[in-house]
C-alpha cells in the first residue's frame, strides 16, 4: 500500500534530477561547452576543499607536522624537490598543495556565507523598500546611494578594521572570518536591494498581490510567498557573478594584511606571504596560490556569465 | 536647468555630509583616540590636556559639527602616528597617485577602444573569440595577482623594469611629478598598466556592445550604400556613436581607480595616497582613514555630479524626469 502511494506520487511529480534534465538551463548547459567545463574544474576544486583533510599530504595548521628542515623545497619536478610535498614546501617547511587546498576552503566559505549575508539584507531592504514604498523606500535607497558613492574594496576595508578593532582581544584571531564575511556583506547589497526594489514595485501592482491584501493576507506572508520568488531570477544571476567578487574581495583584504590572519590562510593570505619571497628565487610559494585564486574565479565568473545569458529575457 | 543643477548638487551634498557622518563614526566605534596617542609612560595631566585639546569632552553632536566644519576646511587633524598635518600628508602622495591613474585611463582607452572595435567587428573570429575569452579572465584576475605576475616576469625574471618605488621625481611648485625623468617613467610602466588591464577589458566589452548595436542602424548600411569604405564607416561614422558612454564610463571610474589603486600601490611600493591609507590601516592612524574616505567620496560623488549634469545639457530629456 505504502508503495503504491510513493509510485503514484513520483508519477505526479517527476523526481528532482527529472524535472533538472528537463529544464530549459539544463539542455543550454549541454550545449554550451565553457560552461560544462567550468563547471567541471570549479566541482574538482570545490570537492578537493571540501575533503581537504582526506586528500592533503599535511595538516598545515599542525605545528608538529612540520619539519623544519623540508622548509623552502621546491615543487616535485625540480631537481631537489622531495616526496610528498608536490608543489613544494613554505619557509616553515608547510606543504604548498596542503595550505593551497586548506586556503580555498577558507577562501570559498567566506565567499559562500558572505554572498548569503549580503543576499538577505539586500533582500530584505529590497522588498521592504519596494513593498511599503514612502518613508521606508527613501531611508533604505538614500542609504544605498551613500554606500554606492564609497568604493566597495574601501568599505570593506574600513568595516573589517573598525568591526576587528571593536572585538575583544582574544576573539580577533577566531573571529577573523566572520568580520570579513560581515564587512563584504555590507560592501556589496545594494545590488540586490535595487533589483529586487525594482521586480517588487512591477508585482506590487499585479492583480494576484492586490486580490491577496483584499483577503488581508499578511504583508510578510505576501512578501515571502508571493513576491518574493517572483524576483529571484535576476537576484540569482547577480549572486553568482557576486560569489567571485566575494572570493576576490577576501583576497585582496588578506593580501593586504586586513583579512585572514596567517595563522589560518586563505589564499589571499598565502599570496601575501608568497608574495614576500618573489625576489629570493622561491617562486612556487606565490605562483601556486595565485593560480589556484585565479582559475577559481574564473570558472565562477564564466557559470556566471553563461546563466546571465540564458536567464536574460533580452537575448531569448 | 538651474533647479536640475541646484537638486543635484544639493544631493551631493547630502550624500558627502552622509560619509562625513561614516567618517565620524570611525573614530567612535575604534575605540579612545587618547589611548592610541599615548604611550604607557604618558601622565594623567598630559591625557587630560590631550583630551581638552581634541575637544573629546563635548556632546557628540557638537563634536560632529566641528569635524564638518573642519573638514569642508580641509582641516582634517593630525596624524596620530607622527603628529603631522593630515591634508599635508595627503597632499604630499595625490600627485604619484593621480598620475598613475591618468596614465592608467590613458593606456586602457588606447588599447581598449581599437580591441572594443575589432571584436565588434570581426566578429566570431577565433582571435576576437579569444579576447573575449581573455576579457573575461580580465575581469576575473585581482589586481594584486596582475602586479605580482608583472613584476614576476619583468622584474625577476627578465629583470627589464623596476619593480617598487617612484623613480626620481621633480617638484613642480606643490605638485610633484614621475613623468619628467627616465626613472620614473620606468618605474611608472609596470604599475599603470597593472592598474589598466581590468579597465581595458570593461572599455573593450561597452564598445564592442555598442559598436553591435551601431553598426545594425540604418545610417551605418546607408554609409556603406554610398560605397564609402569599411573601415572609415566604423570609425568616422560608427564609432563616432559609441563614444559618449564611452568618455562617461570612463570620467566616472577615475574616481574608482583611484580607490583601487590603493591595491596596486600596495604591491609595487607606489608612494601614493592608497599606500598612505594602508599604512594608516595598520597603525589604527584614524584621523588619515578618515580623511582618505572622505577626499574618495568627495571625487566619487563631485564626477557622478558634473557627468549627471554635463548629460542634462546635452540631452534635455533627462531634465524633465527630474
Amino acid at each position: 500500500m505504502t508503495t503504491d502511494v510513493t509510485k503514484t506520487g513520483a508519477a505526479a511529480r517527476p523526481g528532482l534530477l527529472k524535472r533538472i534534465r528537463n529544464s530549459d538551463v539544463w539542455w543550454s548547459f549541454t550545449r554550451s561547452k565553457s560552461a560544462m567545463i567550468a563547471a567541471v574544474i570549479l566541482a574538482v576544486l570545490v570537492s578537493a576543499a571540501v575533503f581537504a583533510p582526506l586528500i592533503a599530504p599535511q595538516n598545515p595548521y599542525d605545528a608538529a607536522q612540520l619539519d623544519m628542515w623540508k622548509a623552502e623545497l621546491p615543487p616535485i619536478w625540480e631537481p631537489t624537490g622531495e616526496w610528498p610535498y608536490l608543489l613544494g614546501t613554505d619557509t616553515q617547511g608547510r606543504d604548498m598543495l596542503s595550505a593551497i587546498l586548506y586556503g580555498t576552503r577558507i577562501s570559498i566559505v567566506i565567499g559562500l556565507f558572505s554572498v548569503v549575508l549580503s543576499l538577505l539584507i539586500g533582500m530584505t531592504a529590497g522588498l521592504c523598500a519596494g513593498f511599503f514604498g514612502g518613508v521606508v523606500d527613501n531611508l533604505l535607497m538614500r542609504f544605498g546611494d551613500i554606500t554606492l558613492s564609497i568604493p566597495t574594496i574601501l568599505i570593506a576595508i574600513l568595516v573589517s578594521t573598525v568591526v576587528r578593532q571593536m572585538l575583544p582581544d582574544d576573539l580577533r584571531e577566531i573571529g577573523a572570518a566572520a568580520v570579513l564575511v560581515f564587512a563584504i556583506a555590507l560592501s556589496s547589497w545594494v545590488q540586490y536591494a535595487r533589483t529586487v526594489r525594482a521586480q517588487t514595485i512591477v508585482e506590487r501592482n499585479k492583480e494576484y498581490v492586490q486580490a491577496a491584501r483584499l483577503l488581508k493576507v499578511p504583508a510578510r506572508r505576501i512578501l515571502a510567498h508571493h513576491i518574493l520568488p517572483n524576483t529571484l531570477t535576476p537576484v540569482l544571476v547577480a549572486a553568482t557573478l557576486n560569489f567571485g567578487m566575494a572570493i576576490l574581495t577576501e583576497a585582496t583584504l588578506s593580501f593586504l594584511g586586513i583579512g585572514m590572519p596567517p595563522g589560518q590562510p586563505s589564499l589571499g593570505t598565502l599570496i601575501r606571504i608568497g608574495n614576500q619571497f618573489l625576489f629570493s628565487g622561491s617562486w612556487w610559494i606565490v605562483l601556486f596560490p595565485v593560480i589556484q585564486l585565479c582559475l577559481l574565479v574564473v570558472v565562477v565568473n564564466i557559470l556566471g556569465d553563461w546563466l546571465r545569458d540564458l536567464l536574460n529575457p533580452k537575448l531569448r | 536647468m538651474l533647479v536640475f543643477t541646484i537638486s543635484r548638487i544639493a544631493n551631493a551634498i547630502m550624500v558627502m555630509l552622509a560619509v562625513a557622518m561614516l567618517a565620524f563614526l570611525i573614530f567612535r566605534l575604534a575605540g579612545d583616540p587618547v589611548e592610541l596617542m599615548v604611550t604607557e609612560q604618558t601622565t594623567q595631566a598630559d591625557r587630560d590636556a590631550i583630551r581638552e585639546r581634541l575637544g573629546l569632552d563635548d556632546g557628540v553632536a557638537t563634536q560632529f559639527a566641528r569635524f564638518v566644519a573642519n573638514a569642508a576646511r580641509g582641516d582634517f587633524g593630525i596624524s596620530y602616528r607622527n603628529g603631522q598635518d593630515v591634508l599635508t600628508l595627503i597632499g604630499e602622495r595625490f600627485p604619484a597617485t593621480l598620475e598613475l591613474v591618468l596614465v592608467a585611463t590613458l593606456i586602457s582607452l588606447v588599447v581598449g577602444l581599437p580591441l572594443g572595435v575589432l571584436t565588434a567587428i570581426k566578429r566570431g573570429r577565433w582571435y576576437t573569440e579569444s579576447l573575449q575569452f581573455l576579457s573575461i579572465v580580465g575581469v576575473s584576475l585581482p589586481s594584486f595577482v596582475v602586479g605580482i605576475l608583472l613584476i614576476l616576469v619583468f622584474s625577476v625574471i627578465l629583470g627589464v623594469s623596476p619593480s617598487f618605488g617612484r623613480g626620481e621625481v621633480v617638484q613642480l611648485g606643490w605638485w610633484s611629478t614621475g613623468l619628467l625623468t627616465p626613472s620614473g617613467r620606468a618605474a611608472l610602466i609596470l604599475p599603470a598598466v597593472s592598474l589598466s588591464l581590468y579597465q581595458i577589458t570593461l572599455i573593450m566589452r561597452l564598445v564592442r556592445a555598442e559598436m553591435l548595436e551601431v553598426l545594425r542602424s540604418d545610417y551605418v548600411k546607408f554609409a556603406r550604400a554610398r560605397g564609402i569604405p569599411r573601415w572609415r564607416v566604423y570609425f568616422r561614422h560608427a564609432l563616432r556613436n559609441c563614444l559618449m558612454p564611452v568618455v562617461t564610463m570612463t570620467a566616472m571610474n577615475i574616481g574608482s581607480l583611484i580607490a583601487f589603486a590603493l591595491i596596486t600601490e600596495t604591491v609595487f611600493q607606489w608612494p601614493g595616497m592608497g599606500m598612505l591609507f594602508i599604512q594608516a590601516v595598520t597603525f589604527l592612524d584614524i584621523p588619515v582613514m578618515a580623511a582618505y574616505l572622505c577626499i574618495i567620496s568627495f571625487i566619487f560623488v563631485a564626477l557622478n555630479t558634473l557627468v549627471d549634469i554635463t548629460y542634462a545639457v546635452i540631452d534635455p530629456r533627462l531634465r524633465a524626469s527630474h
